[in-house]
């Protein structure tokens, strides 16, 4: 293996950051009842990026009232006038994107490949594509009465800030909602920096409230009374305690939750190809991916070789600062959650399974992981059950597609899966057969704003994106 | 009023049994419940179906799914068309079963059937339309096929109202076939003869075993089941009581099964609703599928 040296090549667009941040609502940045901050950092550096408000249950009462306040007039709005604005905020994030991806990066420690060429286009595009959406509602719900839900709470996680605050405001408004959105506390930069898009497209006030803040501030918003819907993005574990908190309230819910979900390579798939697909699916950004493709099956005749082209393939990818453009994999968002996957990764060791990471050396500061695989993984290992969100990869094999199906199937989860093989009546049958909401055949981890997203079983319910994700932000015929 | 009501049922004294996997078992609990007219004669007993009655029902629903969903969704549509066939033949047992409790007019239980039958028949028709309606080819931004489409979640519970309880079962269990799930219905209210007779309409129709399953019973008691069994993945209630929809919602909490309950204002006879597909939103997953598409 030839050693690849690359000259480093950092972004330097420079970003503004403020030392302090307030809480968006109603069209202003307040100071917190709480009066306490919190203090994001650069996963990349540890250095300190800005103070952020720490919200209290009275901020998230004056959220929601001002949600509340606002809710009538944005209904009354004409359909046109609202996907105005929605059109508006789109172009301003087009405009802005360079400056928006590389604050993205900063506070996240995502690479800024990333956050430049999938992110930031997507996020733009799905606020487009549900701008279109505003006067076309009667369309996609034909012979339905629809009404908007209300006032909704949305709390998002800190792998993707920015695009899952777009899969969540945009269809809200699109569909005459109003909000009061909570990003996670390690991300809350893009979103403040949003709200002043916001303010600049001149969205009204109280429309969207941005409120920052702990598991404490997500607590309370979850559970508010003046709520009248909840979506929530992040962990099987806190999703299931939403919905118990939420039952019998008749307040709608939706959550999009973890995965552990399967890529399945089969003997007779474009292996280079297949490859790409696999690194893709686990080590796009850093493996913290809801639906990413961490359980490997390569039929069993093709798996020696198969995982050795993966590993030499695993020694080209640079793992090191989010803001060189030549970065594959960047920095773990929080200490918390680098510990988190060091404990996964002690434990796939200590069940018995074989580790194989890649080399190369790590910056001194901040939180680094190298990309690794396991093989002679059990079923039963934690590491093949658990959601690790993390870049470690289990790999198991397999000899039939029955059993490929089955051991595929054979989780709580149901987020995505992947395929890999030339024959085309054989993909199309794994994908009718694996109990999975998103399918990709030979590719993974594609997003459009159009091709509704979301999970079986223990990965939530609802869809995000197309006509489909519509339902989750309307009441259709009273419910 | 009453004695002219039931005089098709006088000499029908007998327990009625559950129907599971297309056979027809008492409870293995053993119990039963006494259905009465209006003076407080008992007129039959049917069986008052345990949490294990539930599992085996389950685990019938279970075995026959895969080939129901797999089955093309002509050959769905003509079974359900069949139902409607051998709801027709049973006109008149229908009515008087309605009517049997004294509590029904034979010219409101005859409206009923007569709904129930265009209920049958709407959804004979859906089976092979509604994946138009729900999934579609999706216009994304790149090289690529996406097409959504609805899939069966699997097993449902169909929970039935006490209210117009033939009109009130069908509503809740033909969406759920319709779409290619194989269901578990369960019937409470004070008149379960008509849903203890359903299960000998459905052993003559077409409808293969296990793919409907009927329990009678006490609907709250088998709630808390219902809600945490794992195998069952989707449930669609009508008439729930307060109490019960919370617990039904609380239960589930801890195994995200899907759920569509029915506001109990719901009007059953209100095609505009309950013929409508968005009723069967949350008896489907919507599965995306993408693939390259290249030379």
């Amino acid at each position: 293996m030839t050693d690849i040296e690359y000259a480093p090549a950092p972004e330097t667009v420079p970003v503004e950051i403020a030392a302090r941040y307030g809480l968006f609502i109603d069209g202003h940045f307040v100071a917190p009842r709480s009066g306490k901050y919190r203090v994001t950092t650069n996963p990349a550096t540890e250095q300190p990026l800005a103070e952020v408000a720490e919200a209290n249950a009275k901020d998230v009462d004056l959220a929601v009232a001002s949600a509340r306040k606002a809710l009538k007039p944005w209904m009354k709005l004409s359909a046109s006038a609202r996907a105005q604005f929605l059109f508006r905020i789109a172009r301003r994030i087009q405009e802005r994107s360079r400056e928006l991806a590389v604050l993205e990066t900063l506070d996240s420690g995502k690479p800024i490949k990333e956050s430049r060429d999938d992110d930031l286009p997507l996020v733009a595009q799905h606020f487009f594509h549900h701008a279109g959406w505003c006067d076309k509602l009667a369309y996609a719900f034909p012979g339905a009465k629809l009404e908007p839900v209300g006032v909704c709470g949305q709390v998002i996680p800190w792998n993707f800030p920015l695009l899952m605050l777009a899969w969540k405001i945009a269809p809200a408004l699109a569909c005459g909602n109003t909000v009061v959105l909570k990003p996670a506390e390690t991300t809350p930069l893009t979103a403040l920096r949003l709200a002043e898009i916001f303010d600049e497209c001149g969205l009204p006030p109280g429309v969207v409230n941005i409120i920052t803040g702990g598991p404490e501030a997500g607590k309370a918003l979850i559970a508010h009374d003046g709520l009248d819907k909840v979506a929530f993005t992040g962990s099987t574990e806190v999703g299931k305690a939403i919905a118990a908190t939420l039952a019998g309230t008749g307040r709608k819910l939706t959550l999009e939750l973890g995965g552990k979900s399967p890529h399945i390579i089969f003997a007779d798939a474009a292996i280079d190809q297949a490859i790409e697909g696999v690194v893709s699916g686990i080590w796009f950004n850093q493996g913290e991916v809801c639906c990413a493709g961490s359980r490997l099956f390569v039929e069993e005749r093709i798996l020696h070789t198969f995982i050795e082209r993966l590993k030499a393939r695993m020694q080209t990818l640079r793992v090191g600062d989010p803001m060189d453009k030549n970065t594959d994999v960047g920095a773990i968002n929080s200490k918390e959650q680098l510990e988190r996957i060091q404990h996964f990764i002690k434990l796939g060791a200590a069940e018995g399974a074989t580790q194989f990471e890649c080399g190369g050396a790590l910056p001194t500061k901040g939180y680094f992981c190298r990309p690794c695989l396991f093989t002679n993984v059990q079923p039963s290992h934690t590491i093949a059950r658990e959601e690790i969100f993390g870049p470690v990869l289990s790999v198991m094999s397999f000899r039939t597609p029955e059993e490929a199906i089955q051991r595929a199937n054979n989780t709580n989860y149901g987020l995505s899966a992947g395929v890999w093989t030339e024959k085309g009546a054989k993909a199309l049958e794994m994908a009718a057969r694996l109990k999975a909401g998103v399918i990709w055949l030979n590719t993974f981890n594609r997003f459009d704003p159009s091709a509704p997203f979301g999970g079986y079983r223990e990965s939530g319910f609802g869809r995000e994106g197309g006509r489909q994700g519509l339902r989750a932000y309307l009441k259709v015929d009273g419910r | 009023m009453t004695s002219n009501n039931t005089s098709t049922v006088q000499g029908v004294v007998k327990t009625y049994k559950l129907f599971i996997n297309g056979a027809f078992p008492r409870s293995e609990s053993g119990r039963s419940l006494a259905v009465k007219n209006a003076k407080g004669r008992v007129l039959a007993h049917v069986s008052h179906a345990s949490r294990k009655d539930l599992r085996d029902a389950v685990e019938a629903a279970h075995g026959a799914q895969t080939k129901w969903a797999n089955a093309t969704a002509y050959n769905r549509g003509q079974v359900l068309y069949r139902i409607a066939e051998m709801i027709q033949a049973r006109e008149e047992e229908c009515i008087a079963l309605l009517c049997a409790t004294g509590k029904v007019t034979p010219s409101a239980a005859r409206k009923e059937v007569a709904l129930s039958i265009e209920r049958c028949i709407a959804w004979a028709g859906w089976t092979d339309k509604i994946g138009a309606i729900l999934g579609g080819k999706q216009p994304v931004a790149g090289p690529y096929l996406v097409y959504s489409s609805p899939e069966p979640v699997g097993v449902v519970v169909a929970i039935a109202p006490a209210e117009q309880p033939l009109l009130g079962l069908l509503s809740v269990l033909l969406p759920a076939l319709a779409v290619g799930n194989a269901v578990v219905l369960c019937c409470g209210g004070p008149n379960p003869l008509i849903a203890a007779t359903f299960g000998e309409a459905l052993a003559t129709s077409d409808v293969p075993a296990g793919v409907a399953n009927v329990l009678t019973g006490k609907i709250a008691e088998l709630i808390p089941w219902i809600a945490s069994h794992r195998d069952v993945q989707g449930c669609i209630a009508a008439g729930l009581s307060k109490a019960d929809a919370r617990a039904l919602e609380l239960g589930i909490a801890e195994n995200m099964k899907r759920v569509t309950i029915l506001d109990r204002n719901t009007d059953l006879a209100d095609p505009a609703v309950l013929h409508s597909p968005w009723i069967v939103e949350k008896l489907v997953e919507i599965k995306t599928v993408w693939h390259p598409s290249a030379l």
